[in-house]
């Protein structure tokens, strides 16, 4: 077994092209997570016995089946009943409907957090809904929420490897062209783990610098 | 328009894959968590090399796809002139990545323990080993197991992914039949709801055990 190098100079191309492109999906995917998450939460607020049967539903059904399987139902039954969506986009929706559910349920944990009394002291003192979100329940819950969701977002972007499958031409793709095309294993393969490692161990480190400043007040000095 | 009549026609096959599923997954959850207890040990152990490298593993794994992984175990053994079953390599790479997993809730597990309690049971004459069995490990478990649960539920749904390198599971079962048939939303509806009854069926069960080991 030895290394061949000269292939990275053949295939960079191919190679940043498939690792831009799973930086674009999932940060579009995991935006539209934690937007879905929000409003997901929001939905299992409202004092209805739907919402409630419909958040369970939901979080039971996304988390407890596994993503290939959602990402193959809408991508090879979706025609079936007219939905005829590219691969690009069942991947972003699989992505964003999977990540709303356990965005949802990281929102309520931190929403449960905070006692009443804060909301019902800022509402005695005049606060608006946007004012009491803005300045007592996010700064609150922000360093309870950010270490589940950066575990989240990494999760995610592991899970979007799994978009290949169907597809969509992101860096798990790239290197699988690549190793087929050389018929050689280590090089692409290597390059593959090493990105992702990459893509997470700098998406941790964003994570933990967050949390610092998130936190800051709770630091002894 | 939707005919389910076509997926109980079938409904044997994808209960074996259901079942093959099951084991693996299970069996990999199992040889997983022995794996975990030694890489934990490493990872709190102060001799800098065992150290260095438990963290490297657990880094690296938790770092990358379990896509990635399983591609690698499955292409790169037979590559070094090691052949094995693909359901071998499926049991393989799913025990390193959830090996890995479990190390690092065990290790949060691990931490919480007073260290008085290790000192006390050194001063009785407790061995290292002992201390473990008999002290540490049963403390640990009772702690972790709702987060243990959790990751059996995840490699479950990670093993969907194992049918990619040609191991016939439930995912690939049911990939094959929904082609065959040219009927992919029963089938793949079927598979899904197959799933959500196995994932219930262990949050159900880490319930009972968690009430049970707590009772006290």
């Amino acid at each position: 077994m030895k290394m061949d190098l000269s292939l990275y100079i053949t295939y960079w191309p191919l190679l940043l092209k498939g690792f831009l492109f799973t930086l674009y999906i999932c940060s579009i995917g995991i935006s539209l997570a934690i937007i879905g998450g929000l409003i997901l939460y929001r939905t299992s607020r409202i004092n209805l016995f739907i919402t409630h049967w419909f958040y369970s539903i939901y979080l039971s059904l996304f988390r407890g089946t596994p993503l290939l399987v959602q990402v193959y139902l809408v991508y090879y039954g979706g025609p079936f009943i007219g939905l005829e969506l590219t691969a690009e986009q069942v991947g972003i929706l699989g992505l964003s409907l999977y990540g709303a559910a356990y965005f949802a349920e990281i929102f309520r944990s931190g929403f449960a957090s905070i006692p009443k009394g804060y909301i019902e002291a800022a509402e005695d003192l005049g606060y608006s809904r946007a004012q009491i979100l803005i300045h007592i329940q996010l700064p609150q819950m922000l360093g309870l929420i950010l270490p589940p969701s950066i575990n989240q977002v990494i999760l995610l972007i592991k899970e979007s490897a799994i978009l290949s499958i169907i597809t969509v031409a992101e860096l798990t793709t790239s290197a699988v062209t690549m190793a087929s095309e050389t018929f050689s294993m280590v090089e692409p393969y290597l390059f593959l783990a090493v990105a992702y490692w990459c893509i997470t161990f700098i998406v941790a480190k964003i994570g933990s610098w967050c949390e610092n400043r998130a936190t800051i007040h709770l630091q002894r000095s | 328009m939707l005919d389910f009549g076509v997926v109980f026609e079938h409904a044997d096959s994808l209960l074996n894959g259901l079942w093959m599923t099951t084991w693996i997954s299970l069996l990999s959850i199992l040889i997983g968590f022995i794996f975990s207890i030694f890489l934990c040990l490493g990872r709190l152990s102060s001799h800098t090399f065992i150290n260095f490298i438990c963290r490297f593993y657990i880094s690296a794994i938790r770092g990358t796809p379990i896509l990635v992984q399983l591609t690698i175990v499955f292409y790169f053994l037979p590559y070094w002139g090691i052949n094995i079953p693909s359901v071998m390599a499926a049991i393989i790479a799913l025990s390193m990545n959830t090996a890995a997993f479990q190390a690092e809730i065990l290790r949060g597990g691990f931490q919480s323990i007073p260290h008085g309690q290790k000192e006390s049971a050194w001063s009785y004459g407790y061995t290292t080993f002992q201390c473990l069995y008999y002290i540490e490990l049963p403390q640990v478990l009772r702690k972790t197991l709702p987060s243990l649960t959790n990751e059996t539920i995840d490699i479950i749904k990670n093993s969907a992914l194992i049918s990619t390198v040609a191991v016939t599971d439930l995912m690939r079962i049911t990939q094959v039949y929904s082609s065959t048939t040219y009927r992919p939303i029963e089938f793949y509806v079927s598979a899904a709801l197959l799933y959500l009854l196995l994932t219930s069926c262990i949050s159900i069960l880490g319930r009972h055990i968690e009430s049970r080991l707590t009772k006290h």
